[in-house]
């Protein structure tokens, strides 16, 4: 029997007015997976390409291969991981309300994903570099950003290390790691492999991490890194974010027939895993791994972290247009912050009154920094920097037609 | 006659062509189920299909890639591209491939799409929301650019991009989404439903690629203006109180030389104004065609108004953005000249 081409759509399992469903997603048990050697080659990395590296169990308890493989990670690194997570949470809270009181005009929010940059961050050494999407600043928090930094990009102020040039949330910082943020999707990708192509030839010992959404991997940037890092075998990490949406796109408008984000990696020849990214612990076992596999020489390597985008796209989009209301307390992984902290609890490290006493403490030194960085101006209570910053940095040295059109500006 | 945002004409466009023309497909990045990130193309979905109305991967290469390819097998796609800032992807497929299909295959393949983008800045979208690329597309041979200023013009001039035979490169002023905009973000903005050129007939009608409309008549100076700036313009003039004739251009390629050839030759002076960078940009060109064209009737230098050249800025978005004050002063100048 012949049948007639049809083209198909993929459309995500529930829409607005039906309920969440995550039946489609198959979460293999915390600790099913061993701990590959360094040297892991991507016909070998199949299963866990395919499969989902998990620590934390449904009960709490942390177990496994990969869970002995960070038996290291003492309690101040379990503690610093939460504390981490909890002012991630605090600083996107407080930055969203003042967006929403028209102080800056821009916001966007990485809830539901704090663990995989706070997790990540930690594993890398000074001189590292990321090159993060606008939904990564939790690298920064967990790098020790100051936040008056992080803040008055947020508000364009004089405490703006960018002077106000750029949109709110891309961010820049060498000492931090973390490159330039671009708008345009997907150029940062290929970018990593280059740096590090370049620690490589420079013999520094330094690693890169490119970091790209599941919706932008449909990007040519994508591909282009994929496969040159696998030509070339560069000492990166090539990290994909898995958060189901891309704005309003479904995740498997840009899976298509592939099974995994991870396993495309291998396609292209590069070892891969997939991880679950609401899962601290397993975020950082896996990081710890790859950062040693790659600063061993062992080439690229590509993560897929599986996540869910809790909060809308950022503040100019509505998701309850295109994905039901309640789809977020449906997924299947929880949520990071709650997870370690039941871990934590579990093994005697923590508790609820502890909880609630450090989050009101990090919400209170946030607000603080908060306060006093819009102290020096906000969209509602301007203090703009000066307009003659628009000529600055265009080039190294400004030439005349910049100088006259400067100087016709007025400065 | 129905009030309409130039959101609401240019999706009633793209409604008309997909009910009129089994040929026509519209799709880009959340531009199905959703309905674009400005709404434009809200609810065609539901209504035409998703065979006809459809999201794609985050590609925009692949988007024009696919178009081009639809396009020359007798389909009609009409595809976005989220903004005009993210079109640089799909550049190789749109100058070298879409402007080009006609004439390397003598006319046997051919590429009517057309390619819409949000432009142009007014939302502090920061310098990967703002810019105006027009000026890499005037530079190609084998496209058609065009950028509306009114939602009759928007609807009028998409459904004529779509009809056309060749590529049409579609400008979308995001500026002028939801109301005209005379250059004052201080002030309160007000709907289309408030201003004239609002008011847009239901079902088909065209507006001709390649002409322009004479916004206000004047005798002094002629103003070249088009998209968010014919209303800066309106303003500067108001402003200075010089009666100047104000063209809105609304097609750049092709140009309508006709209509600004006669106004220069009765005013004898020339400003030209556009939100996108100065060097090399679509400002140096009227001014050269103009020169060409009228120089025996100039009584002044021809001015230019533009943005400056450096990237859109994000918190000093008004010292960029070429408005009233920085035309009206061009006016005056060309008029003590
Ligand atoms: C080249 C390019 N095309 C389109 C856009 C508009 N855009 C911004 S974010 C986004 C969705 C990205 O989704 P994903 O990669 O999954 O990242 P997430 O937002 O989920 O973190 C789109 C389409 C862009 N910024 N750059
Ligand atoms: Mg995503």
């Amino acid at each position: 029997m012949t049948q007639k081409p049809k083209l198909t759509f993929p459309q995500p399992p529930a829409r607005p007015d039906e309920a969440p469903d995550f039946s489609s997603i198959d979460i293999p048990p915390a600790g099913a997976l061993d701990v590959p050697p360094l040297d892991l080659q991507a016909s070998d990395s199949r299963d866990y390409a395919n499969g989902m590296i998990r620590v934390l169990n449904d009960e709490g308890d942390a177990v496994g291969p990969w869970a002995d493989y960070i038996a290291d990670l003492d309690p101040d690194a379990l503690l610093q991981g939460l504390r981490d997570m909890l002012t991630m949470r605090a600083v996107d809270q407080r930055l969203l309300n003042a967006q929403r009181q028209g102080k800056t005009s821009f916001y966007l929010l990485c809830t539901g994903e704090e663990a995989i940059g706070c997790g990540f961050q930690r594993q890398l050494d000074q001189g590292d570099m990321n090159f993060p999407t606008y939904r990564q600043q939790s690298l920064l928090i967990a790098a020790d950003y100051p936040l008056r930094d992080l803040m008055g990009q947020i508000y364009s102020n004089e405490c703006d290390p960018l002077e106000g040039r750029q949109l709110p949330i891309m961010h820049s910082s060498r000492d931090y790691g973390f490159f330039s943020i671009s708008g345009n999707l997907g150029t940062q990708y290929v970018q990593a492999v280059g740096w590090a192509m370049a620690n490589a030839l420079s013999n520094n010992g330094q690693i890169a991490a490119g970091w790209i959404g599941d919706g932008a991997t449909a990007s040519n940037d994508f591909h282009a890194a994929l496969l040159s890092a696998s030509v070339y075998r560069p000492p990166v990490i090539l990290n994909i974010v898995n958060n189901q949406w891309a704005i309003s796109t479904y995740t498997g408008v840009a899976t298509g027939g592939s099974r995994t984000y991870a396993s495309r990696a291998r396609g292209y020849g590069i070892p891969a895993l997939r991880v679950d990214g609401n899962d601290y612990l397993a975020v950082a076992a896996v990081s710890k791994w790859a950062v040693e596999r790659a600063r061993a020489g062992h080439g690229p390597v590509a993560i897929e972290w599986f996540t869910y985008r809790v909060a809308a796209h950022s503040t100019s989009d509505d998701p309850s247009a295109y994905r039901p209301k309640d789809e977020a307390s449906a997924w299947p992984l929880g949520d990071p912050v709650e997870r370690l902290k039941a871990h934590l609890i579990q093994i005697g490290l923590w508790s609820e009154e502890r909880h609630v006493q450090a989050q009101a403490e990090i919400l209170d030194h946030v607000t603080t920094v908060q306060k006093d960085v819009e102290s020096y101006g906000t969209f509602v209570n301007p203090k703009p920097t000066s307009p003659s910053t628009i000529f600055k940095g265009v080039y190294a040295e400004m030439p005349d037609h910049l100088r006259r059109q400067r100087q016709e500006m007025g400065f | 006659m129905p009030k309409m945002t130039m959101i609401e004409a240019l999706r009633d466009a793209m409604d008309v062509k997909l009910a009129q023309d089994p040929k026509v497909l519209v799709f880009g990045e959340d531009v199905g189920y959703f309905g674009g990130v400005f709404r434009c193309t809200a609810g065609l979905q539901a209504k035409h299909g998703e065979e006809r109305v459809f999201d794609t991967p985050i590609n925009e290469s692949a988007i024009v890639g696919m178009a081009v390819g639809m396009a020359a097998q007798g389909m009609r796609p009409c595809v976005e591209v989220q903004f005009a800032d993210y079109v640089y992807p799909a550049y190789d497929q749109i100058t070298q491939e879409a402007a080009r299909l006609r004439h390397r295959s003598n006319e046997v393949f051919t590429c009517p799409l057309v390619v819409r983008m949000p432009t142009g800045g007014g939302i502090f979208g920061g310098q990967t929301h703002s810019q105006s690329p027009e000026a890499l597309f005037t530079h190609v041979a084998g496209l058609k650019v065009v950028i509306p200023s009114t939602p009759y013009d928007a609807k009028g001039l998409l459904i004529a991009a779509i009809e056309d035979p060749d590529p049409v490169v579609f400008l979308e002023p995001k500026r002028l989404y939801n109301g005209p905009f005379y250059g004052d973000h201080s002030g309160k903005s007000v709907g289309w439903a408030q201003h004239p050129a609002g008011e847009v007939p239901e079902g088909h009608y065209t507006v001709d690629i390649g002409k322009a409309d004479i916004r206000r008549a004047g005798s002094d100076v002629t103003i070249l203006a088009y998209g968010t700036m014919v209303y800066v313009a309106e303003a500067a003039v108001e402003q200075s109180g010089i009666d100047a004739e104000i063209i809105d251009l609304r097609s750049l390629l092709p140009l309508d030389l006709e209509t600004i050839k006669a106004s220069v030759e009765k005013t004898g002076r020339c400003v030209v104004v556009h939100e996108a960078t100065r060097t090399s940009g679509f400002g140096g060109e009227l001014i050269a065609e103009v020169q060409e064209a009228c120089f025996w009737h100039l009584k002044s230098p021809l001015q230019r108004v533009t943005g400056w050249d450096a990237p859109y800025p994000h918190a000093t978005e008004w010292d960029y953005f070429p408005g009233p004050d920085r035309v009206a002063r061009a006016l005056k100048k060309t008029m003590e000249d």
